[in-house]
Formats: C-alpha cells, sequence, structure tokens
C-alpha cells in the first residue's frame, strides 16, 4: 500500500476549508496549521497567471525527518504515511530542520505535529478531512499500488509535478497541472 | 395596549431616561461594559475545543465515535448548505459537516462553514440584553434582564403605534432572524421592511433579469453550470465569493473542458481559470455587452429559432446595437476587437450550453439594472434560458404558513413614500427607509423606529451621513445580533441572539433544481443569556398584543405542523436533515412546445415596454462614467473565500486564515508612489474620506493600473470585536459617492477613487 | 514579477516566515562540543605521545574544563527541547541515522571517560587531595593505570564529537548552506582550535606555549582553506546553494560573517600570535578571547543562517 494525494492546481480555488476542515478535525490550535495554501503568481499584466496549491506534508518515500529522529518518535506507518508518536517526541526539533518543505511545526504542548493523512479517518475508510471538504473536489486520496484507485487513474491521465523533487525526498503529494 | 401601560409603570428610571434621549444617539462600546474577552493571541490557543488531541499512539479522533450528529443549516451567508454538527458528550461543537443529500453543497461546506464553530466559540459574542442609560452624564449600556428589555421595546412600541401608527415601525434585516422579525412588524401593522440585499446588492441584477425574462435568477441562482460548455462571468467571482454549489459545479465545468471567459479589471480566481480574460477598463461593460449582441446578431450567430419562438422585440434590437462594433467598443474598454469577436463566437458555438453570468453583486454605476438587462438580452439571444447548461427552471415546494390571523393592512407602506422615484423596485430600498426617518424641514420624519436584525448596517450601507442622520433622529433603534457589531453601539436596546447552532428557525425550503426541505435545530444549548429570534419576536408579540400571531410555546411545533403539511414531520426531519423531493414539471424548455414567461406578453423582452412606460431605456445604452483623476485609482471591492463580510470578521478561526485585507496595486503604481510590499498605507477618496485604519499594500500583476482592490468587510473600529478591530480597512468609509439607479433604487458604488497616504493622518476612530 | 504568498494566512511561530526552531541553545552546545573535544583531543594526543611532563596545561590543567563544558552543553541542548518530560526517550534508543541520537551517545560515552581523566590528575592538581574511600583509592590507581587506554579512546571519540558538531548540521539535506560534507572537518578543525586556544591561555611553561601557538596558527590557516572550500564549493553548487551562500557574500550576515568570524575569529588572532612569535609582548588573552569569540560567533551564524536558507518550489 502507498497512500499518495493528487491535487489539481487547475481547480484549486484557494478557499482554504482544506486548512479549516483540517483544524476542527484535528483540533489543530488556531494560529497553527497542518496544512496551507500557497498562491504563485507570474507574469507581468496582463499575460499573468497563477497557480493554488494546498501544501501538506509530503509522506515522503525517503523521509529525511524519519531519518533524523533520535527517539523513533518519527516513523513511517502502513502505507507510508509520516507519523510523530506525540510522548516518544523530546521536541528537539531535528525533523523541523529536516523537512524541505517547513511541514511541521513545533504544537504548543512541546511535541512535533503535522499532517497525518488523517490516518484515523483513512482506517474507517474515510478520506482525510481536507480531501472530503473540498468544494472544487480537487484533491484526489488512495493507494498508488492499486491500478484501479482514483488517483493511480488521474496521475496516468494528467500532467503532474510533485515538489522540490531535487531535495531528494520522494515526496508523494502530486499537483496536477 | 392597557397592560402594556401597566408594564411601563414598573419601569424604572432608566427607561424614562432612555427616552429623554431623543436628541443624540452617542456611539456606545460594549466593552465599556468590561466583557471584554481575551486577545487574539491568548485567546487563539485556549479555544481548543477541549478534547484532548491524540491519544498516546497517534488515535486522533478516537472521541468520534462518541460524537452526536445534529442536522442544521449554514448560517454563514445566504446560500444555506445543510449540514451536521458534531457535538461531544459535554456539550463542545468541535466540528460542522456537510449533508450529502444536500444538492445545494454535496456533503462539502465552504471554508466558512467549517469555520462556523468560530462563531458559536466566539468569546466576543453578546451575553445578555443591554439597555442604553446615562451615568454621570455620559451614555452607557447596563445589562438588563430580558423582561425589562422587552418590555421596555415592547412599550416604546405601543407608544409609537399610538402616536405616528405602526407604519413608523421599519425592520432591516438579513438572514434567518429576518422572517421571525418581518412575521412581528407585519403582524403590528407595517411593511417597512428592508434588506441591504436588495439596493446595495442584487436587487439590480433581479430587475434588469425579471424586465426581460419574467423572472429572477434567484437565490441560489438557477445557473446550470454543471452542464455548461461555456460559463461567461462578468462581475462575478465564483470561487472568491463561496456560493458554494457554483463553486462545486464550475469546478465540475473546468473537468468537462468548458470555456471559461471572464471580464474583469482584475485576475480573479475565476478569471485565473478562464480561456479568455478580458481585462476591462472598469464602467464599461455596457459597451462590452452591446458590442457582443452586435456581433452575435450582425454576424449571424444568434439562436434564430428560440429568438423568434420566445422573444419579441428582435428588430428594434437589431437596428439599436448596429453601430456598436468592436471596434466601437475596443475605443472605450480597452479591449481588442478580436478579442471580442472571438468571444461571442465561443459563446455561440457552445448555445444554448452557455450561461452570461449575471453575478451577484450588481450595484455598481447607477445604470445597473440596464447592465443586467443586456446580460439577460445575451443570454436570449444564445437560447440559455430554459435550456440544458443554460439556466433551468427552478422548482420548489412551498411550505404552508402556520396558522394566524390575516396581517392588518398598513395605511402606507415604503412604495407610499418613493414619490414616484425608483419604480420597478419590488423591495425595499434601504436607502429609502433611511432617509424617511430623517426629519426634513419643518417635516416629521414617517420613520421613528427601527429594528435592526443579523445586518451590521454600518458597514453594509454606504451614505454614512443620512444614516447617522437617521439614527439620532429614531424614537426607538433596537438591535438584534450575535455579535457587538459597530451597529449595536447605536441601539437603545440590544438584544443578544443565539447563534445558528443553538436556534429552531424556518425550515429551509429551497426552489432549485430540486425541491428539498432542510432542518436547523439547536445543537447545544444557547451559551449564556442569548435567545432565539423566534422567541424574542414572539415575546415582543405577546407584549404587543399580539400573542394570537404565535399561537406556539416552542418554535418546534410550526415545524412540525407545517413539515406534517407536506408529508414529513419534525421526528423524520431531525434524523435525515434533507428531505429531496422529486420535481413534477421539467427543467428545460420542451423542443416543439410553447412557454410562456412570466412576462407581460409572455415573451422574453428584447425590447422593454415595461421600461419605456417608465419613462427609461428600452435598450441598455452605454453611457460613460466618471474616471480617476491623476493621482486617483478607481476602488474596487471584492469577496475572499473565508469571510462573509463583517458577519465572520471576528469568527477566530476564520481570523487564522485572513486576519486583515490587503490592498492591492500593481507594480507600476506602486513604483510611482515607491510603495514597498507589506507596507500600511491610508486610504483617501476623491471627497477627502479617509480610512480609519492603514492597510497592507500587495504589490500585484493581477490589477490594472487604473484601479485598486480590497475585499469587503474589514477595518472594523468596535474595540469589542477583538479579533477584527483595526484590521485593514473597512472600503465603505471611501465609497461616499454613490450612484442611485433610478429604475430601482440600487446603490452604485464603484465610482469612488482613491488616493495613498503613507503618513499616519492621525485621524480619530470612533471606537 | 514573481509573487509568492500564502493565502491560508499560515504564520507559525519560529517557521514562518523563516525557520527559527533553534535558537542560542544549538550553537552553544555545539561551541562547547567542540571546546570539549579540542582540549580533550590534545589532552590525549600528547599523552599517546608521551609529551606529559612538556605539556602540563594540556593533559592536565585544561581538561578540567571539558567536563564542565560537555554538562553545560548538554544542558544547553536540555533546554532547547520542546518536551523536556521526554528527554529520557533519547536514551531508549540508537539510531545509525540520526546525528542527534549518536552525538547523544557520543556524549554520553565521552562526559564521563573526561570525568575520569580529571580524577586520575585530580592529586597533582589539588595538592593534599584525599579519596577518603578506599575503593576509590583503589580506583584512582586503576586508572592513573590504565591513562594511555584512556587516551586512546578519549582521542577516538574526540574526534568523532567534533566531527559530529558539524554533521548534526549537515545532515540536513533541506538546509542548503548546512549541507556540505565540509562542515563536519570544518567543525572539528574549529574546535581544536578554539580547544589550543584555552590550553595557550592556561599554560604558564612558556615551551608549551610556543608548541601551543604554533599549532593553533596551524588550524587557524587549516580553517581559512576549509571555508574558502565551503564558499566555493556552495557557489559552484546548485541553485539554493548559490543563494544559500550569497548571505555571506552581500546577503545580511555579510558583515557579522566577515567581521567577526574571519576577521576578528582568525585573521587578527593569527596575525598577533605571528607578532607575539616576531617577539613582541602581546598578551595572550586577546588573541585567545578573539578565537573563542570567533568560534562561538561561527556556530551562531551558521545554525541562524542556515535555518533561512532553503529549497525553493
Ligand atoms: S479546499 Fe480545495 S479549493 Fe479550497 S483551497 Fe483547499 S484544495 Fe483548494
Ligand atoms: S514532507 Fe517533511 S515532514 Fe513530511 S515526510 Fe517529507 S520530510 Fe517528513
Ligand atoms: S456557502 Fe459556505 S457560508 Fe454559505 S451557507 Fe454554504 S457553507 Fe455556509
Amino acid at each position: 500500500m502507498r497512500y499518495a494525494m493528487a491535487i489539481d492546481t487547475k481547480k484549486c480555488v484557494g478557499c482554504s476549508d482544506c486548512v479549516i476542515a483540517c483544524q476542527t478535525e484535528n483540533n489543530v490550535p488556531l494560529g497553527f496549521c497542518r496544512d496551507w495554501v500557497t498562491e504563485t503568481v507570474d507574469g507581468t499584466y496582463p499575460n499573468v497567471s497563477i497557480e493554488l496549491r494546498s501544501e501538506r506534508c509530503n509522506h515522503c518515500d525517503n523521509s529525511p525527518c524519519v531519518r533524523c529522529c533520535p527517539t523513533g518518535a518519527s516513523h513511517i506507518e502502513d502505507g507510508g504515511i509520516v507519523l510523530v508518536t506525540q510522548n516518544k517526541c523530546i521536541g528537539c526539533g531535528a525533523c523541523i530542520q529536516a523537512c524541505p518543505y517547513e511541514a511541521r511545526y513545533s504544537h504548543p504542548d512541546g511535541y512535533v505535529d503535522k499532517c497525518t493523512f488523517c490516518i484515523h479517518r483513512v482506517r474507517k475508510g474515510d478520506k482525510p478531512a481536507c480531501v472530503a471538504v473540498c468544494p472544487t473536489r480537487c484533491m484526489y486520496f488512495g493507494d498508488l499500488e492499486d491500478p484501479n484507485s482514483e488517483i493511480t487513474n488521474v496521475l496516468k491521465n494528467r500532467k503532474f509535478k510533485a515538489l522540490a523533487p531535487e531535495a531528494g525526498t520522494n515526496p508523494q503529494i502530486y499537483y496536477l497541472i | 395596549m392597557h397592560q402594556i401601560s401597566d408594564v411601563c409603570q414598573t419601569m424604572n428610571e432608566s427607561h424614562n431616561e432612555l427616552f429623554q434621549m431623543k436628541t443624540r444617539r452617542d456611539f456606545i462600546k460594549i466593552s465599556a461594559l468590561g466583557l471584554g474577552a481575551a486577545a487574539l493571541t491568548a485567546g487563539a490557543s485556549k479555544m481548543g475545543m477541549g478534547f484532548p488531541l491524540l491519544g498516546s499512539e497517534n488515535e486522533p479522533g478516537s472521541e468520534e465515535n462518541t460524537l452526536r450528529r445534529v442536522p442544521t443549516y449554514c448560517e454563514v451567508c445566504f446560500w444555506k448548505c445543510a449540514g451536521w454538527a458534531h457535538v461531544t458528550e459535554d456539550g463542545n461543537i468541535i466540528k460542522i459537516t456537510g449533508n450529502d443529500d444536500d444538492p445545494q453543497c454535496n456533503g462539502r461546506l465552504c471554508p466558512r462553514g467549517t469555520g462556523g464553530v468560530g462563531m458559536f466559540n466566539d468569546p466576543d459574542r453578546l451575553k445578555t440584553p443591554l439597555i442604553r442609560v446615562v451615568k454621570d452624564g455620559e451614555q452607557t449600556y447596563r445589562e438588563a434582564s430580558w423582561e425589562e428589555a422587552l418590555s421596555l421595546i415592547a412599550s416604546k412600541m405601543s407608544d409609537l403605534r399610538s402616536k405616528y401608527g405602526p407604519e413608523s415601525m421599519a425592520l432591516f434585516m438579513h438572514g434567518a432572524p429576518g422572517t421571525h422579525f418581518s412575521h412581528l412588524l407585519k403582524a403590528y401593522g407595517t411593511l417597512n421592511l428592508a434588506a441591504p440585499s436588495f439596493a446595495q446588492c442584487r436587487g439590480p441584477r433581479d430587475v434588469g433579469f425579471e424586465a426581460t425574462f419574467g423572472e429572477s435568477v434567484s437565490s441560489p441562482e438557477v445557473t446550470d453550470i454543471r452542464d455548461t460548455r461555456c460559463l461567461v462571468l462578468i462581475g462575478s467571482h465564483i470561487g472568491e465569493n463561496m456560493h458554494n454549489g457554483q463553486v462545486q459545479e464550475m469546478s465540475q465545468a473546468i473537468d468537462n473542458g468548458a470555456v471559461i471567459i471572464t471580464v474583469d479589471p482584475r485576475l480573479s480566481t475565476a478569471a485565473s481559470k478562464s480561456k479568455y480574460w478580458l481585462p476591462i477598463k472598469p464602467s464599461t461593460d455596457i459597451a462590452l455587452l452591446l458590442s457582443w449582441i452586435h456581433v452575435l446578431i450582425y454576424d449571424d450567430l444568434y439562436n434564430k429559432e428560440y429568438v423568434s419562438t420566445y422573444a419579441e422585440g428582435f428588430d428594434e434590437l437589431k437596428a439599436y446595437v448596429k453601430k456598436f462594433t468592436p471596434e466601437w467598443a475596443y475605443g472605450i474598454t480597452t479591449l481588442k476587437p478580436d478579442l471580442i469577436r472571438n468571444t461571442a463566437r465561443e459563446m455561440a458555438n457552445a448555445a444554448p450550453s452557455v450561461i452570461i453570468h449575471p453575478g451577484r453583486h450588481a450595484a455598481w454605476y447607477g445604470d445597473d439594472v440596464q447592465r443586467s438587462r443586456a446580460m439577460a438580452i445575451l443570454n436570449a439571444l444564445l437560447g440559455s434560458w430554459g435550456n440544458r447548461g443554460g439556466f433551468f427552471f427552478k422548482e420548489g415546494i412551498k411550505l404552508p404558513e402556520f396558522p394566524h390571523p390575516e396581517y392588518p393592512k398598513p395605511a402606507w407602506t415604503w412604495k407610499d413614500l418613493l414619490n414616484g422615484k425608483y419604480p420597478m423596485a419590488n423591495e425595499a430600498p434601504t436607502n429609502l427607509v433611511i432617509e424617511s426617518s430623517i426629519p426634513t424641514g419643518d417635516q416629521e420624519a414617517k420613520i421613528k423606529g427601527w429594528i435592526v436584525a443579523g445586518t451590521n448596517l454600518i458597514s453594509a450601507i454606504p451614505l454614512k451621513e443620512e444614516l447617522s442622520k437617521a439614527m439620532q433622529s429614531l424614537e426607538l433603534l433596537v438591535v438584534v445580533d450575535t455579535m457587538p457589531m459597530e451597529i449595536t453601539g447605536y441601539a437603545d436596546v440590544v438584544l443578544p441572539e443565539c447563534t445558528y447552532l443553538e436556534r429552531y428557525d424556518d425550515i429551509r425550503a429551497t426552489s432549485h433544481r430540486e425541491p428539498t426541505l432542510c432542518l436547523r435545530m439547536p445543537a447545544v444549548e444557547a451559551k449564556n443569556q442569548t435567545k432565539p429570534a423566534w422567541w424574542i419576536a414572539k415575546q415582543l408579540g405577546e407584549r404587543l398584543g399580539l400573542g394570537a400571531y404565535f399561537n406556539y410555546t416552542d418554535f418546534s411545533e410550526v415545524l412540525d405542523w407545517q413539515l406534517k403539511q407536506v408529508g414529513s414531520s419534525l421526528d423524520e426531519m431531525k434524523r435525515i436533515g434533507v428531505k429531496k423531493l422529486s420535481r413534477e414539471s421539467s427543467p428545460y424548455l420542451e423542443p416543439g412546445t410553447s412557454h410562456t414567461f412570466k412576462t407581460a406578453s409572455g415573451k422574453i423582452q428584447l425590447y422593454s415596454h415595461e421600461l419605456a412606460e417608465a419613462g427609461f431605456d428600452p435598450l441598455p445604452a452605454f453611457t460613460k462614467h466618471p474616471e480617476p483623476e491623476e493621482g486617483f485609482y478607481r476602488l474596487i471591492y471584492g469577496r475572499a473565500p473565508m469571510h462573509t463580510f463583517s458577519r465572520t470578521a471576528n469568527n477566530p478561526n476564520l481570523v487564522a486564515l485572513m486576519p486583515e485585507n490587503s490592498v492591492w496595486i500593481n507594480p507600476q503604481v506602486a513604483k510611482i508612489w515607491g510603495i514597498k510590499k507589506d507596507q500600511y498605507v491610508w486610504l483617501k477618496n476623491q471627497d477627502g474620506a479617509v480610512s480609519n485604519f492603514a492597510v497592507k499594500v500587495r504589490i500585484t500583476e493581477r490589477i490594472r493600473w487604473d484601479s485598486v482592490y480590497i475585499v469587503h468587510g474589514f477595518g472594523h473600529h468596535h474595540k469589542p470585536l477583538h479579533f477584527a478591530y483595526g484590521r485593514g480597512v473597512n472600503d465603505t468609509e471611501l465609497i461616499t459617492n454613490v450612484m442611485m439607479d433610478p429604475i430601482m433604487g440600487g446603490t452604485g458604488m464603484r465610482g469612488n477613487f482613491i488616493t495613498f497616504l503613507t503618513e499616519d493622518p492621525g485621524k480619530e476612530v470612533e471606537a | 514579477m514573481k509573487e509568492e504568498l500564502f493565502v491560508s494566512g499560515r504564520n507559525i511561530p519560529n517557521i514562518d516566515p523563516y525557520l527559527n526552531i533553534w535558537h542560542w541553545q544549538i550553537p552553544v552546545y555545539l561551541f562547547l562540543g567542540g571546546l570539549a573535544a579540542g582540549i580533550l583531543f590534545f589532552a590525549a594526543l600528547f599523552t599517546i605521545m608521551g609529551k606529559e611532563k612538556e605539556m602540563p596545561a594540556a593533559v592536565r590543567t585544561a581538561p578540567i574544563i571539558a567536563p564542565i563544558a560537555l554538562i553545560l552543553g548538554l544542558f544547553a541542548l536540555f533546554l532547547d527541547l520542546k518536551h523536556k518530560l521526554f528527554f529520557w526517550q533519547l536514551y531508549t534508543t540508537i539510531r545509525i541515522e540520526s546525528p542527534m541520537s549518536w552525538g547523544a551517545w557520543v556524549l554520553m560515552a565521552i562526559t564521563p571517560l573526561s570525568m575520569l581523566w580529571v580524577a586520575s590528575y585530580v592529586k597533582e592538581l589539588v595538592p593534599g587531595w584525599n579519596w577518603k574511600y578506599r575503593l576509590l583509592e583503589n580506583f584512582e590507581t586503576f586508572i592513573i593505570k590504565y591513562r594511555l587506554w584512556m587516551a586512546w579512546m578519549i582521542i577516538v571519540l574526540s574526534v568523532i564529537l567534533g566531527i559530529y558538531t558539524g554533521i548534526l548540521l549537515s545532515a540536513f539535506n533541506a538546509r542548503p548552506l548546512w549541507n556540505t560534507s565540509i562542515l563536519g572537518p570544518l567543525f572539528l578543525v574549529s574546535g581544536m582550535s578554539t580547544g589550543a586556544a584555552t590550553i595557550l591561555l592556561m599554560s604558564k611553561s612558556k615551551e608549551e606555549r610556543r608548541t601551543m601557538s604554533w599549532i593553533d596558527l596551524l588550524l587557524i590557516v587549516v580553517e581559512i582553506f576549509f571555508i574558502t572550500h565551503l564558499i566555493m564549493g556552495m557557489k559552484a553548487g546548485s541553485q539554493v546553494q548559490i543563494d544559500a551562500v550569497s548571505l555571506f557574500l552581500g546577503g545580511q550576515f555579510t558583515v557579522s560573517f566577515w567581521v567577526f568570524v574571519i576577521l576578528l575569529g582568525l585573521v587578527f588572532p593569527a596575525i598577533l600570535e605571528i607578532v607575539e612569535r616576531l617577539g613582541y609582548h602581546i598578551p595572550v588573552v586577546i588573541p585567545v578571547v578573539l578565537i573563542l569569540l570567533g568560534g562561538l560567533m561561527f556556530r551562531f551564524i551558521m545554525v541562524e543562517a542556515g535555518q533561512i536558507t532553503r529549497y525553493l518550489y
């Protein structure tokens, strides 16, 4: 199993519903976030284009954050989901430094927190909260190793990119372009 | 009436003081009472909904199983998506999700709906009734019991009734509380009920479409975006406005490869998804529309069959638009003739599955009904009204009214105040009601008392001066709200309403693709001393001797009775939240059959006799509007997907997403002014009005150099709104030039120009 | 014009707009670790070379600093932890791939060793010292006997520790400024140089001072060479590395780097030492303090600047 997400930048409107759905689903303290939305504007008026991206932990296949964790709090679950076990985390911040995507943050309670792909929902067969709420349905979540999954299909039929592949982390959030 | 005077006698002195305060209402901050809440940063981390986050082995949401789901429909905007409030065992609402069965949201709320929890948890909420009193020569509020506050209002209202007649009361309303207070005031004997959503927003659009097709595009709009092949957005910002169903459908349209054409001086989100972006010079839209009409007709691209079957006035139209060539429009709109031709062709190719979307907020330049007419005509030429992928015919279900005595017939209504103005206003324009509340010369004002329910007039209405004069002249001003919005500072009595998550409201009976019923019920008990609007209206009604109109103890009885009339019940609805009914008529025109449009002649009015008779242009005319002087830029305002104007400005969850607005400036303009990214500047308009606060600069290629853009709904100056206070600027402060639409009283607000002040102008802010 | 922004208002403390999750604790930890490694290295080295007599400060006096520096360093690390109550989790597992983990273990090993080392010399350092218990006296005899063994262990561990202070940073691929293999040797040499400077300060023997001074000069030259190498390597690297090093070449850290680290921390003390060798009298404390401050500053700048650098996408 290899869980991954594909996000269609052509449909995303940057509404940030994914961010607030995550916040209420996972009780992320206000002022922090596990996912966020960026806008990149290119060109000169009137030839301007923008790209909107909902970003989060890439659940990298080659995850430096897990490697550098001195206690094993950061670890990989079935399906490639990268998690932090709170009561093993000492809050040294190494994993925060190690992540090229600034996807982790230090929770006010001390441990390091990040996107969990809503593993508690996924295990029940639901989609992550952000995917389930997105009004534009621009996010696809599923198992890349399943040849019939929606995400496998969408990646087969569309052009896509990942973020900073040169960082060598093998990120598993794909952006349809 | 006698009972009322008894009540009066029992009232204490402060009430009498209130009545003597006729001359001037000082603005009072609710915080004067020490009801303040924690500041944003401190409050933020404490806002956790109080369920321990992850379990020991990363099992977030293990509490999930114990959550209770309560049906509701969202009140953060008028779209009213159906959803579920998820409540913990100890009575906390931790999240709100969409109801899968609701065709309005398909199980997905928008960010504001998802963030609705913040409205419930907002520490700044109004908590108790407040009454204006004079203390040590200063006006202030004091907390009062419901009994006292209600009796006071009732006694004042019956005073007004006997002194000036019940028509002297007016209601300003928005959203669900509106219906409860409308019922109260109709029973009381007045029809002066106004919603800013008419004259300040969608009125011109609706009147223009009614004049053409005999009906408006309604709300939620009957646009068949899902199946369209070409979507033309002109003054519509789907994706920045989160009108949920439309946003979802635009996304489907993108998936289906529909062509999107966006006309906007700014690269809106929708424009960035469009095949064609037409960065039009602001205020020239009618020229573009006329020239599109010209191309459709003279290049023989229009839908002849449709036009000859359903429309009349084509010959007049054809002759009229002869001169409006793309070349003519180029000089006005700055859009290349080729671009105009090509886009017209795209529309014709897709016809009749094409939508010229008339937007929603249409009160721009005072000729807005005419612009809306031009769009309607364009739709008619393409044959989109009544066709798949165009506009469908809505169908709904009407719930019978809960039995009550007939409403008394008022001696006069707002229509009698018009004096021949705005002949096609079919709802009361707010500004008319406001003007009628101001005495002129020795003439007493016609309107003496207001109830303001769920709308912050201060930021909804331009015309600051009239508004404040009117408020000073009133004998009674009651504000019902959940939050200490600016308007509460002017009230004689402030009544704290509970949020939509804590109350029953009317059943949402939606007319759209399919009729739906939808329930809102309390998910938890109302916080503090807040009360639902139905209860407040009923209590007032009883104190006014109108008990017969409120013949129930709990509003659930009304709902149950109504639902049973249509074959459902409250119990069923509590379980399912949404009930879809099947439609009886066809959503589209049936080929080969005739159709009677709801116009006087039964045909689509390309040429409007109705307008001609009322003395207006029967065919839309382009008028040149003033342009900014050197150093000034046209102020364009709009929306952000995370906020519903001031309604959400203090919602801590949504403030976290977007704490303030920024002013968009083209890099070239920034260079001229030497303004840096993220710098804070003040804005000043053509009449010298200066913004209360400074606003952050966003330097972006997404906007023309003759315009600036800000998101509406920020810049609150009421300190008790801890999360909203002082963040960004309020565009309404800068809208001093209002261009009235003579046809229906719309308040055109796009004729204002601003310049930048890089130094603090030291303006004193009433806070 | 290119524009990049957060639409969802992201502004996480210590992460946005620039990563700043490590504050003063980590550079202090790295500095003290490097200093201790340097001191212990020379103590062990001269012991192995059989030069205990000629180098009394290096072998006997200066090592007192080592355990103190190590404990203070560990304490600084502890202060940096945000979930302190779970500190012990560090010692429930060894994670080979995590520099943070093996750093913790190396410290765990070298700190007691350094204490033993000091203990073995305590009678020479504190005249009249008495262990009071027989057991301890026996133990002392034991460790004195195996001092050479200890020296071998210490020399290996101190080199590992010295390199570790650099690798802790260079292991972070995500921070382009740190992501260079030169950082390990560079921090090792820099740590040794601070160690040598400390010995220099504490030494009373003219001979020893002369030797240490030459060693220090040599180390400074090597360090400057490594730094040049670092900068050239980055400049020839990928775009993110070019952007990273430009922080020192015109960017916001240019002045602090060139003035405090290079000029005042390396070049100037080197000149002073040469001048002193040429026979002019310079109070030894001046170059030593400059070297120590330069070393500390270098770590502050590297930690601070490195966090800012990131991949762009
Ligand atoms: S919810 Fe969907 S459309 Fe909205 S920002 Fe997130 S990904 Fe984009
Ligand atoms: S995105 Fe960052 S936190 Fe997530 S797996 Fe990759 S390196 Fe780790
Ligand atoms: S569109 Fe959003 S704010 Fe409006 S009713 Fe739906 S969920 Fe609520």
